[in-house]
């Protein structure tokens, strides 16, 4: 008992020190309290009442995207806008008639308007109305006195100098949607974007910066009586592309008006040059949203204008895939170098014939012939002794079937099939199944940018990675430099085999790309044609010989792909080409390959200091960017 | 002085214990939520949205206050421990399926119901402690050896609130159990020590902080940093405050609640929207109000007879007054701010339901104040 008395004595004496603690704690809050509400009171009457702490927002400007020259590609131009102050304008739907009845207001508009006036913060600027004519600005500053919590601001507007010529490559902005304002508060500043595609989007938060804010104290008329506080807040970082606008301009020029798609990387280092899209589309105009009418008639349209068909166009590689076959029976030991094997114009498996296309047959080739005359023959002969996972395991370490670490959030993965992924869908794999895909038909689905990796990894026996970035601000990407790139793991006799039948294709008599010859003294491209029929009609093509394929319809005719590099003797391009249904590489897209190869050499854009590319029409002709200077 | 005799069995009717619950206590609680309503029909601008459901739910966490009220306190000891052991799961629900919330994970949902664990986890801990230290000789609490289960059962909830990432609750809930260690008789220089520590480390800590909650301690030491986020809610918080005056704008007259200069203004910053419109006068007879109800709890808690229910008192009425004192100070702009409601007054059921049900826990303790929690298995 004496014990629990101890104990309880004890709890007593803790319990009423806690009390006191407590008591202190509940006594400084009501000194707190009277310090604020009595002593201070006055002051934050004043405060509340009739002056009061306005934030005005200092939205930050998005940092630009630049091409490897620092030639600005995507930029922000000065635009006058009306903005709305529900905090200081009092009765806010009397302001909003006063000012539709000097400058009309569309339905649309004033939706959008009542919209976020429910959803942001009293002292936020609301745009009432974007890209201001100097004759609306000068009757809204005459007419100010009624129109109280509107302003006159000046903002800023996402600009594309090159327009269409790089739209897929950096993509374009949009206002963000209010979820997304919710997470960042940045965003609810008036006129913010979000990027929404392509470089745009992947570097976004990069581009975005921080607000800034400027607080100052108001009297009940508006009018600032002191600055409390400012903040400059954090521009928006530039980022430079390892693109070259001028190559850029080239490439387009050169696919002209055929739904195509090119890339060009730096072999070395995977820094990618050039990639372009056709047909294109404007990318200025998602920046205030996209009618119905343009959206439906880019999505409706056969070239797919909005998809970047470099990076998310899936083609069957075709003869473009032979290097791959090649390289895998070799390691394989399924052809010996030196090992010649027969095409009569076709391949008996079962019931099933495999043609050539060659109908008379090639003869006896090696494996330089049989790249050279892009015989099927030899490589579905090849396909069935190596094969398909065999073959699938050499395309991985080219880059194929593997999504690339290129910063387009579009950029797909592709299909290079095996036995397991069949087998997986249920279906059993057919020895019939290898041989097509020797010839690069079949399951196989790969995108331009691939095959572009492939043939730098090809030329330089590094796997190099295809990027876009080549610094953040001042911080250079390590991705620049070409040692970064770890050796390739495939024997180098191997791959000079295959970069001699490459040579063949082009400078050899007899090779089935001629026109990709070059005209330029003492440099040589190397490369390789490939027609990819769409599936169906690849089946009727191998099952019952051959037809006209110029009589087809657009939509079924083959694909025309073309991949190469140059100079032969010391790789420092790769490059791959497809012409959506362009019915034959070695005539519709070897042409094209040359053209650009040529511009790339001549142009060096590797080792060029600094250059000034033409400027496409798009910013320039647009009368309201003149304009925009002048108030 | 005679002492009075501890009963063996539970030797009250629902009748008698329905009769010793101290109504004026409920009394007070119920002024409490009165205040709440006044504040969050100021608030909602009428009673929607905000103060009818303030009601509803006061309604609903009246009879779960008396039913716990009446519950037997040997009932209540011995579920001690597997309430703690529920709590703990609910903890480790909410990081692997809980909701995202503000940037960290606290809720799950339970049909439409959302409940936040580390609200229920303070008074599942209290009640863990209080049962292991139900025992304690004065040479028990002096052996390490025994104060290191206590100790573990305090750290894991910490640890894993702390993981949510949820940095108010997880240093209320440490501070929580701290004065349950305390009044148990834990040695001074010992609590000294681990508080020199936290101390110690807390800079350490702050490495390894999530960026919002750096973003919030950085917010209080420079308010104006962030004036579109935390820093203008104190800004504006103080201004409506201060403008309040002696004697406040009136009811329904605050013009910065009103004018929605006040973000979540129904629940974090409530307190602000009574002490616009009713003043100092208001506030301060708010504060009494307050200290009455802890101040009651330290009675109750003096009152009882047996170690587990002194103690469970003491940590239900500090997990009180500390809600009362982060919510206030914060709303004063003197300690950064945490996300922490005034209990039976902001909006929000949860934390509502949960502070009903710590209430019913004390009410418990008055109810049985006599009766002897020591089990048969206890003697032996």
């Amino acid at each position: 008992m004496r014990r629990d008395a101890i104990r309880t004595s004890l709890f007593t004496r803790r319990a009423l020190l806690l009390g006191g603690i407590e008591a202190l704690a509940l006594g400084g809050l009501a000194a707190r309290l009277y310090q604020v509400q009595v002593v201070e009171g006055k002051r934050y009457a004043l405060l509340a009442e009739s002056n009061r702490v306005s934030a005005r927002l200092l939205a930050p400007p998005r940092g630009r995207l630049l091409d490897r020259f620092g030639t600005p590609l995507a930029t922000n131009r000065i635009n006058w806008r009306a903005v709305l102050i529900a905090e200081q304008s009092g009765d806010v739907d009397a302001t909003l008639a006063r000012f539709s009845a000097i400058i009309p207001l569309s339905e649309h508009e004033q939706a959008r308007i009542n919209r976020e006036l429910l959803h942001q913060r009293r002292f936020v600027p609301i745009i009432l109305r974007d890209f201001l004519q100097w004759e609306d600005m000068a009757r809204i500053e005459v007419n100010a006195p009624d129109l109280p919590g509107v302003q006159i601001d000046v903002g800023t507007t996402r600009l594309y100098p090159f327009g269409p010529t790089l739209a897929h490559a950096i993509g374009y902005v949009a206002p963000p949607s209010e979820d997304e304002a919710d997470d960042a508060p940045v965003l609810a500043l008036p006129g913010m974007r979000v990027g929404r595609a392509a470089l745009e989007k992947y570097h976004d938060l990069a581009l975005r910066g921080r607000a800034g804010i400027l607080q100052v104290e108001v009297n009940a008329t508006g009018r600032v009586i002191r600055e409390l506080a400012r903040n400059e807040g954090v521009a928006g970082a530039d980022i430079t592309l390892t693109l070259d606008a001028g190559l850029q301009q080239d490439v387009v020029e050169t696919l002209g008006e055929e739904s195509a798609s090119a890339v060009v990387l730096d072999a070395r280092s995977g820094e990618v040059l050039a990639m372009a899209t056709s047909p294109s589309f404007d990318p200025t105009l998602f920046n205030s949203g996209v009618s119905q009418a343009q959206w439906n008639e880019w999505t409706k349209s056969r070239g797919t204008p909005l998809i970047n068909k470099a990076v998310a166009g899936l083609y069957a590689p075709g003869s473009t895939f032979k290097m791959v076959v090649a390289l895998a029976g070799l390691e394989a030991r399924t052809i010996k170098p030196g090992e010649r094997i027969f095409c009569p114009g076709y391949l008996d498996l079962g019931d099933t014939r495999f043609h050539c296309w060659s109908r008379y047959g090639h003869g006896s080739l090696d494996l330089r012939g049989g790249l050279k005359n892009s015989c099927d023959v030899f490589f579905y002969e090849l396909a069935r002794r190596t094969g398909i996972d065999g073959i699938a395991a050499m395309a991985k370490r080219f880059g194929l079937g593997v999504r690339p670490q290129i910063e387009l959030p579009e950029a797909r993965a592709g299909l290079v099939p095996t036995r397991a992924w069949r087998e997986s869908h249920g279906h059993h794999w057919n020895p019939g199944d290898t041989v097509v895909h020797g010839i690069g038909q079949g399951f196989l689905e790969l995108t331009p940018v691939q095959l572009a990796t492939m043939v730098a990894r090809i030329a330089t026996g590094r796997a190099v990675e295809p990027h876009l970035t080549r610094a953040i601000d001042a911080t250079l990407d390590p991705g620049a430099d070409p040692a970064a790139a770890p050796a390739l793991d495939v024997p180098a006799p191997y791959l000079h085999m295959v970069r001699e039948g490459m040579w063949a294709v082009v400078n050899e008599q007899g090779g089935t790309a001629p026109l990709a010859r070059l005209d330029l003294p003492g440099m040589q491209l190397a490369g390789k044609t490939g027609s990819t029929q769409v599936r169906h009609v690849a089946r009727e093509l191998r099952e019952h010989g051959h037809f006209n394929s110029e009589n087809l319809p657009w939509e079924l005719r083959p694909h025309a792909l073309f991949v190469a590099f140059a100079p032969y003797d010391a790789p420092r391009y790769a490059l791959a080409v497809v012409v959506e249904h362009g019915n034959a590489g070695a005539q519709r897209a070897a042409p094209l390959a040359r053209a650009i190869m040529t511009s790339a050499l001549t142009r060096d854009p590797l080792s060029r200091a600094s250059a000034a590319p033409r400027l496409a029409a798009s910013g320039e002709s647009d009368p309201s960017s003149a304009r925009a200077g002048t108030p | 002085m005679m002492e009075r005799r501890l009963y063996r069995v539970q030797e009250i009717g629902v009748l008698a214990k329905l009769r010793a619950v101290s109504w004026v206590y409920v009394s007070l609680l119920v002024m409490l939520a009165g205040v709440g309503y006044v504040a969050l029909y100021s608030a909602g601008g009428g009673p929607l949205p905000f103060a009818n459901r303030h009601a509803l739910r006061f309604g609903v966490g009246f009879l779960i206050l008396i039913a716990t009220a009446l519950t037997d306190l040997r009932v209540i000891k011995r579920l001690a421990w597997p309430l703690y052991g529920l709590g703990v799961g609910l903890l480790v629900m909410v990081a692997r399926f809980g909701h995202v919330g503000k940037g960290a994970q606290r809720w799950i949902e339970i049909g439409s119901f959302q409940l936040q664990p580390s609200e229920l986890m303070k008074i599942f801990l209290v009640l863990a402690l209080a049962s292991w230290f139900h025992r304690a000789t004065w040479e028990r609490i002096g052996n390490p050896f025994y104060l290191l289960p206590p100790a573990l059962a305090t750290a894991l909830p910490v640890a894993l609130i702390l993981k949510q990432p949820n940095l108010g609750t997880a240093v209320i809930t440490a501070m929580v159990a701290g004065a349950v260690f305390f009044a148990a008789g834990v040695r001074w220089w010992k609590l000294a020590l681990i508080a020199l520590l936290v101390t110690v480390g807390a800079p350490l800590a702050y490495h390894h902080l999530h960026d919002y909650q750096r973003a919030r301690i950085e917010t209080f030491l420079h308010p104006e940093s962030d004036p579109l986020g935390a820093g203008y809610n104190i800004i504006q918080s103080r201004i409506a405050l201060g403008s309040g005056g002696l004697w406040g704008k009136g009811f329904l007259n605050g013009t910065q609640g009103h004018l929605d200069f006040l973000p979540e203004k129904q629940t974090d910053f409530i307190f602000t929207v009574f002490a616009e419109e009713f003043g100092l006068i208001g506030a301060i007879s708010l504060l009494f109000l307050i200290t009455l109800i802890i101040a009651g709890g330290f009675i109750i808690a003096l009152r009882a007879r047996e170690p587990f229910a002194r103690l469970l008192a003491i940590g239900i009425t500090v997990n009180y007054s500390l809600y009362v004192f982060v919510n206030l100070a914060m709303v004063m702009g003197a300690i950064p701010v945490g996300g922490v409601p005034l209990p039976l007054i902001s909006h929000g059921g949860s934390a509502l339901l949960t502070a009903m049900f710590g209430f019913g826990l004390l009410l418990s303790v008055e109810v049985h104040r006599d009766v002897s929690l020591t089990d048969e298995q206890d003697l032996i």
